[in-house]
């Protein structure tokens, strides 16, 4: 099995220059390889985005397709090795962070970049009050002293809606419950002023109650902060709800992106459309449940040509053969054969009538 | 509406606050409720007040580090002052005078000084001997389970190396080749033998704790690693570690009390608990019990409180351990 083309050999789309101004993250070609025991897997391949100063972008997708795995590599938080960035640029206020000292990056993490993680119960440490762990970056970044760090604490837990945050700062986390300790979360990722927000799976541990409650939060602080977020969820109702625009991902790649109108209305690529048919609704009362057969590609044996081929409903002549990723024309809104000019032919009349019309195509 | 809720003994903190959490994230009412906040230190001493045995074995050390102390200030003691005899090889225990309750020696010195000078050195043997081994093996042990990979790799099989080495070998020639005697040379000698066992639990210890969540948050905020090792990892270890300690302390005081008998430690002119140990052994078969029973009594007891001081915090520090 020899591919056609490598991977390797796929031209960059834009030429390794800063971005212009108004772009906060332009992520380009992004790799980042596991080098484990069995293989090398391939977690992100080739994936690019970006997020324009103060707006929100979602990352979509199943378990293991990668949304995580971007968002350290962008941290650069992931071990080196087994992990391998092996090509692509993160460009970050005019500054390719993949290429930053690590003492350089540490000011950019927390500071300028920060995180709320998926567990709010573990990832807190539980010996320190909600006070000193919110204070800690306060003061390593912003050289506050103890006390002024206190005070900017006890502000930002106001701003996440805690009551009497005064209190608070000296509790222990296992005296919070779930929510409050992930609004702590968010209260630390605000509380040096960041231009970026990675929310990673933000609601996933929470109980439905409390998760609009914190995406409300999410929401709120965003605008009233100013930062830029960028949400990784793999709920559809979540990224419908918050953000304007989204990445559809599929096994390391990029298969859909744009707004999330359009993505969320109109979907193009067979992967995004089934995902938005399994979720139930009242509509479909009755009737049964669409799901996407199969599971996710194997990652140490990805198919030949387009690695969501296997599983499509709609696949047929060039998608066992050809990856779309790599030989379809640029800008890859929709990564499918369906959509552009498919090597061997445009696919067979039985398919068009699910395809949305494109533009500036007979149809 | 104010409310006080005072957690009683056997109440857990842990739940004591859900209510009021609840009404808060509820958003309905905004009612003030005081509440005595527990952080772990906090609970550990509650959990250790229980056990009685190792509240009984810290007083007991905490009296004999007193002794230690303050004993030779309020009874000095002098080396060349030989009263001497009127029985060989010493006198049994008498009320009269008090100073000879635990009897005498050969030189008529009376037993109960003995011990109480003694105690400077065993004290001081064990303390500064867990001071030093354990700093040593925490930094070793966190640095390899934290940096893994090659510095791992080398500081374990330095490790391997150290439990190798036969230990009452290397401690008898140090003891005799560096030290002449000097109880400094001693500490220095156990502290840089004694810390190999607590570096694995360290590294192990380690190991799992880098992967925890809380540390990755931490790298998110941006805080250096020699930070995440030291300021968040190290308390979320230090249970183990400080039972660990303990152990090494009990450890450091027999082993001084066992080279000083074979007269390889302690200057045979100086008194610690070995050395009167050693020098009561040819009085023996005589019947002069008293001689070695006291200093041997007062080692035994310290060890034991020790380990049951041990045993207390294991019990206590254990967060599993809820009762």
């Amino acid at each position: 099995m020899t591919p056609l083309i490598t991977a390797t050999a796929a031209p960059l789309a834009t030429p390794d220059l800063p971005p212009p101004a108004d772009v906060l993250l332009d992520v380009r070609d992004l790799r980042t390889y596991f080098h484990v025991m069995d293989g090398t897997v391939r977690a992100v391949d080739g994936v690019s985005y970006s997020i324009k100063r103060g707006q929100t972008l979602g990352i979509v997708g199943e378990s293991g397709c990668g949304k995580s795995v971007t968002a350290l590599t962008i941290m650069r938080l992931l071990d080196i090795p087994p992990a391998e960035i092996a090509s692509g640029s993160v460009w970050f206020k005019g500054r390719n962070l993949l290429c930053l000292p690590e003492d350089q990056m540490r000011r950019v993490r927390g500071n300028e970049i920060s995180m709320i993680f998926q567990e709010p119960m573990t990832s807190l440490n539980p010996v320190y009050t909600v006070g000193d762990q919110i204070t800690e970056g306060v003061v390593l970044h912003k050289k506050l002293s103890k006390k002024a760090g206190l005070e900017k604490a006890i502000e930002s837990l106001r701003l996440v809606g805690i009551n009497n945050p005064e209190r608070r700062v000296k509790q222990y986390p296992h005296e919070l419950s779930g929510g409050m300790r992930q609004r702590v979360m968010i209260a630390m990722a605000l509380a040096c002023d960041p231009d970026l927000i990675i929310a990673d799976e933000p609601t996933t541990a929470l109980d439905v109650t409390i998760q609009a409650q914190i995406l409300e939060l999410i929401r709120k602080v965003q605008d009233e902060t100013g930062a830029a977020l960028m949400l990784i969820t793999h709920d559809l109702g979540v990224v419908a709800e918050t953000v304007q625009d989204v990445i559809v991902m599929y096994a390391g790649r990029v298969v859909e992106s744009g707004t999330v109108d359009e993505v969320l209305l109109a979907p193009k690529h067979p992967y995004t459309k089934g995902l938005l048919e399994s979720i139930p609704s009242k509509g479909k009362r009755g009737q049964r449940l669409n799901v996407i057969k199969g599971t996710v590609a194997n990652p140490f044996n990805l198919p030949a040509g387009c690695n969501f081929a296997p599983r499509c409903p709609y696949a047929f002549g060039p998608c066992s053969t050809h990856d779309p990723q790599i030989e379809a024309a640029s800008p890859p809104d929709v990564a499918c054969w369906l959509y552009t000019r498919a090597p061997g032919g445009p696919p067979p009349p039985r398919l068009r009538p699910h395809l949305a019309p494109l533009a500036g195509e007979p149809s | 509406m104010a409310k006080t809720i005072r957690p009683t003994e056997p109440l857990a903190v842990d739940h004591s606050h859900v209510a009021e959490i609840a009404a808060e994230e509820a958003g309905t009412q905004d009612f003030e409720v005081a509440l005595v906040s527990l952080n772990q230190w906090q609970l550990a001493w509650r959990r250790y007040r229980r056990h009685r045995l190792a509240v009984i074995g810290s007083g007991f050390l905490l009296a004999m580090i007193a002794v230690a102390i303050f004993g030779t200030i309020l009874w000095p003691y002098n080396p060349n002052d030989i009263p001497g005899v009127t029985t060989p090889g010493g006198d049994p225990p008498t009320l009269n005078p008090i100073e000879n309750l635990f009897g005498t020696d050969f030189g008529g010195r009376s037993v109960l000084q003995m011990v109480i000078v003694g105690a400077r050195i065993s004290v001081a043997v064990g303390l500064f001997t867990m001071l030093i081994a354990t700093t040593i093996g925490v930094t070793i042990g966190a640095l390899a389970g934290y940096a893994g990979g090659r510095l791992d790799g080398a500081l374990m099989r330095f490790v391997d190396l150290m439990l190798a080495i036969p230990f009452l070998f290397v401690i008898l020639v140090a003891a005799r080749f560096f030290g002449g005697g000097d109880p400094v040379t001693l500490i220095v000698i156990f502290g840089l033998l004694f810390w190999a066992g607590l570096s694995r639990l360290v590294r192990a210890l380690y190991l799992s704790l880098r992967e925890a969540e809380f540390v990755e948050a931490a790298k998110a905020v941006g805080v250096s690693d020699m930070r995440i090792t030291f300021r968040h990892i190290l308390p979320n270890a230090l249970g183990p570690i400080v039972v660990s300690a303990t152990l090494i302390m009990a450890g450091a005081i027999v082993t001084e009390a066992f080279v000083s008998f074979l007269n390889f430690g302690i200057r045979a002119t100086d008194v610690s608990w070995g050395n009167a140990l050693s020098n009561s052994k040819g009085y023996l078969l005589q019947g002069n019990w008293w001689w070695p029973f006291f200093p041997g009594m007062a080692l035994a007891l310290t060890v034991i409180a020790v380990n049951f001081i041990g045993d207390g915090l294991r019990d206590a520090l254990d967060p599993r351990s809820k009762e």
